[in-house]
Parts: C-alpha cells; sequence; structure tokens
C-alpha cells in the first residue's frame, strides 16, 4: 500500500516542479507590485500591436485549418486513395517538424531568388500567416479521424438511401457526430496558432511594431532586459493557454460520453 | 447466396457518399501548404560542410543524445502521472489531468521563461541550470510531457482489472503483476508516445532558445545551429542541416504509423 504513496507523490512532485512551481512563480513575479506596473507593461503601443498580430495570425489559420481538417479526415477515413499512408503522414509532419525548418522552408520558397520569390510575402503579414497554418494544421484532421471511423458509415448509407443528397448527408448526419471533436481540434488549433513562435521567428524579421507577434515580443523584451515586459506579455500569452485548458477540459467529457 | 452478394454494391463502393473533392481540396491544400515548401528546402540544399562541420555534428549528436534521455525519462514519468490519474483517487485529480495539458497550450517561449525564472541565475530555489545541459533536458522534458500520459492513459482506462485480479490470486506479487500483465498491454502506447516525444523533442526551438544560452559545442541544439546559419545568410547549409532533421522526423513518424498497424493488425 505504501507503493500507491510512493506513485502519487511521484507523479505530483514531477508536475509540481516542472509545470506548476515554475509557472506559478511567473505570475507571483509579475503581480507583486500588483497589477499597475504589469499593465503598463502590456499596454505599450508595441505590445498592443504585437497581440493584434497574433490574433490576425490566429483567425486566419484556425477557419482554413478547420475547413481543410474536416475534408482531410473525410478523405483518410471515407476514401481508399492511392497514397493515403503517404497523406496521412505528410498530415502529420508538422507536429514532428522543427518549426525552424518549417520557417526555413517558407523563406527559400517566397524568398529572394525562391520558386516564389518576390511577392512581399516573407519578412511580412503573409508569411506569418503561412507559417502559423503550417505549424497548426494537424489538429482537427488527428481529433476527427477516430470518430468518423467510430460512427462508421451505417448511418450515412442510410440517409443517402432516403434520398439525402451529399450536402444534406453531412449537414444532418455527419456534422452532429463530429461536433464536439471538431470543437476539440479547434481549440487545439488555437493554442499552437497563438503560441507559434519558431517560424514566425524564421519568416517575420521581427520588426517591432510591424511584424513582431507577441510570442516575439516575449522574447524582444527579455533580450532588452525589460523583465517586467517579458513577464507581463508571457502572463498575458499563458493567460490564453489557461483559457484554452479550461476550453479542453469543458470540451472533453462530452467527446467521452458521446 | 454468392448471387445476392454480388447484386449488392461492395461496400468500399458505398461508403463515401462524398465525392473525391474533398480529397482532391485536400490534398492541393497540402502540397502547397507542405509540400512545396520543403520540396524548395530540399532542392535549396547545398553546402554539406554544413552538417559535416564540427559544429553541426556536435549540434546534432548533442540533440539526439538529450532527446534519448528525454524519452526515456518521459517513459517512465509518464507511465507513472498516467498510473495516478487512472488507477488513483485523491482530491484535485481533475485539476492535475487538466495539467497535463499545459504545455501543449502553453506557448514555448513562455515555457521557456518560466523555466528560467525559476531555475535561472535569479533563481530564487538556489537552482540554477541556466546555460548549462540540464537546462536542455529540462526544457525538453516540459514540452513533451504531455505525449506518453495521454497515449498511455486511455489503454489504462480500457484495461480490464480482471487479469490483474486473476495474476494477484495467482500469487503474483503487484511487480511482478505489473510487469508481466499491465506493462506488456500499454507497451505499445508506451513506445508510440515516446517516440512522438522523440520527434517533439529533436526539433524543439522555443523553449531551448533562452534557457540553453545557445554556446556553441555546449549547448547548442541542431534548431539553433540552423538557425544561426540562416542569420548568418548561409541559407544553402541551414536548408541542407533541415533536410537531416527533416528525415529524423519522417522517419520516426512512419515508424510510428508501421507500429500502430502493426499493433492493431488482429483489429481489421
Amino acid at each position: 500500500m505504501i507503493g500507491k504513496y510512493v506513485v502519487r507523490f511521484a507523479s505530483l512532485g514531477y508536475l509540481f516542479g516542472l509545470l506548476a512551481a515554475p509557472l506559478g512563480y511567473v505570475f507571483w513575479r509579475t503581480f507583486r507590485h500588483g497589477l499597475g506596473p504589469a499593465w503598463a507593461a502590456v499596454t505599450t503601443p508595441d505590445a498592443v500591436h504585437a497581440l493584434k498580430v497574433t490574433l490576425i495570425l490566429t483567425a486566419i489559420a484556425v477557419p482554413c485549418n478547420t475547413i481543410f481538417g474536416i475534408l482531410a479526415a473525410l478523405s483518410i477515413v471515407r476514401y481508399r486513395f492511392p497514397g493515403a499512408g503517404l497523406f496521412n503522414a505528410v498530415v502529420d509532419l508538422p507536429l514532428a517538424l522543427s518549426p525552424v525548418v518549417v520557417g526555413l522552408a517558407l523563406l527559400i520558397l517566397y524568398g529572394r531568388g525562391g520558386w516564389l520569390g518576390g511577392h512581399g510575402v516573407v519578412f511580412a503579414l503573409p508569411g506569418m500567416v503561412l507559417a502559423t497554418i503550417f505549424v497548426s494544421l494537424p489538429f482537427v484532421v488527428r481529433e476527427v479521424v477516430p470518430v468518423l471511423r467510430e460512427i462508421g458509415t451505417e448511418q450515412e448509407q442510410a440517409a443517402a438511401t432516403l434520398g439525402a443528397s451529399t450536402i444534406q448527408t453531412f449537414t444532418r448526419v455527419t456534422w452532429p457526430a463530429i461536433r464536439w471533436a471538431t470543437a476539440y481540434g479547434v481549440v487545439l488549433t488555437t493554442a499552437r496558432a497563438l503560441g507559434e513562435f519558431g517560424a514566425v521567428s524564421v519568416v517575420s524579421g521581427r520588426l517591432a511594431g510591424k511584424t513582431e507577434s507577441l510570442t516575439l515580443y516575449v522574447q524582444d523584451r527579455y533580450q532588452s532586459f525589460d523583465e517586467v515586459g517579458a513577464y507581463a506579455s508571457a502572463v498575458v500569452l499563458a493567460l490564453i493557454a489557461v483559457s484554452t485548458l479550461l476550453l479542453m477540459t469543458m470540451l472533453k467529457p462530452k467527446e467521452e460520453t458521446r | 447466396m454468392a448471387a445476392r452478394a454480388a447484386a449488392l454494391p461492395s461496400p468500399k463502393a458505398r461508403q463515401s457518399p462524398w465525392p473525391g473533392l474533398a480529397v482532391g481540396l485536400s490534398t492541393l491544400y497540402l502540397s502547397v501548404i507542405v509540400l512545396l515548401p520543403l520540396a524548395a528546402l530540399s532542392w535549396r540544399a547545398h553546402g554539406w560542410n554544413a552538417i559535416t562541420s564540427a559544429q553541426a555534428v556536435s549540434s546534432l549528436k548533442l540533440t539526439l543524445g538529450v532527446s534519448v534521455l528525454v524519452a526515456l525519462v518521459n517513459a517512465v514519468a509518464g507511465t507513472m502521472i498516467a498510473w495516478t490519474l487512472v488507477r488513483d483517487r485523491f482530491v484535485g485529480q481533475g485539476f492535475v489531468n487538466a495539467l497535463v495539458d499545459l504545455p501543449f497550450a502553453l506557448p514555448t517561449i513562455v515555457a521557456g521563461l518560466t523555466l528560467l525564472a525559476l531555475y535561472g541565475p535569479k533563481s530564487p530555489a538556489g537552482i540554477n541550470v541556466a546555460f548549462t545541459r540540464w537546462a536542455i533536458l529540462l526544457a525538453l522534458l516540459f514540452v513533451t510531457l504531455p505525449f506518453v500520459v495521454r497515449t498511455v492513459q486511455p489503454v489504462l482506462l480500457e484495461l480490464d482489472t480482471e487479469m490483474e485480479d486473476a495474476a494477484a490470486s495467482l500469487g503474483a506479487g503487484r511487480l511482478a503483476t505489473f510487469r508481466r500483465v499491465i506493462l506488456p498491454n500499454i507497451l505499445p502506447a508506451i513506445l508510440s508516445g515516446v517516440a512522438l516525444a522523440f520527434a517533439r523533442a529533436v526539433g524543439e526551438f522555443g523553449s531551448v532558445v533562452l534557457i540553453s544560452g545557445n554556446l556553441p559545442f555546449k549547448t547548442e541544439v541542431v534548431s539553433v545551429y540552423v538557425f544561426g546559419r540562416i542569420e548568418s545568410g548561409d541559407a544553402g547549409g541551414a536548408a541542407a542541416a533541415s533536410v537531416v532533421i527533416l528525415t529524423i522526423s519522417f522517419v520516426v513518424l512512419l515508424a510510428i504509423g508501421g507500429f500502430r498497424r502493426w499493433v492493431t493488425r488482429h483489429d481489421r
């Protein structure tokens, strides 16, 4: 019986030392002189602009990847097509690929002398959008695929037999079954898009007040020895992350009891 | 019977009410967003001295070494945390369960900064690992924490306790039961989680960049090395090193896919 407590305390101790303590300490450091200095640090023009850039990137990447995610999941589960295995592996690739490599690939393709170079994509917002879409691409697919597989095709076939069109079958039968999985995937996509750093860092050129997203702003502040600014903007990102966690926790039981 | 079966359309043909449009559109999207940039990257890769230079080899060795260590620690700690979440009951379990997902939700640069605050030069705990290899290990453990937990947890949930009871009634001790009954059941999940954690660790950048100090030959991981080549205008060399990382990631992913198909070969 002692073994049980050893495992429990080892697990909780590991989580505390690695996750809870560092994050809690940063919150404390940020707010130990009250809300004032932290608020001042995150409302400077550069900080506000960085937040705007981050929100724009997310607002474009999430809908694109949601529509793609549903189409790709349908393709993977409902179709047998040549190259399906490769398709699957390529969908997963952004999960395992270094963000720096992603940024570099975009830089080479759209940069000077690249195949599609010279359209103002790199060192500007379009390149950052492409980088964000790339890294947050797999999440909706990964969440929807297992659900589609589990529900099978019987109901869809029944709908089709009763004369429902493809669109009707999707909106009345398939969509209600996958909507919670899609929502969960959207939350994960949003979290990844908001937090992207490496890829965006390479393609953005990091011009303060222009192509600086909030994650880049955190690094910029830290390296300029502005600890209050760095911690305060990190806390903004962490608060968004915690809200994401809450959303994930709320969506999960629905997925499991479906 | 045979005639009737032949008269029915095959299940495969009836499977899909959706036209090939879904396949076409998603393949096009995937090609433009993912494959085209990676093709450009591979095409541009030249200057193989960028990956055979002492600095490149050293960064690659360090990255692979630390990633193996991260994978091993995760195999043990991840399994233990999954066990605590499934088999144990205590107050605040729901909170701990949510906390495990934190590294997926938290931006990597924030992860690096928080670790640096508590375990850096101004550490209130008196532990300073900044600019050492321990810092890299710490950062990678942080960002890879959920992988093993989240792959093992569902398997452990579905595992019947009957077999364990049987083992116990036959006189097996708790350790023997774990090793002989539980471990074989959850091993595939552990391995696939470990592989994901390894792949992620090899490419990690954001959480490492602040805390490791990026000292060549000492604490420079391969992503940071690539970043350095880009900064100094050597896109060809950076691309060459990237192709190496890309190959490692892709091989690991294909291996996980193949392994999963092999494990579930009897289910289909």
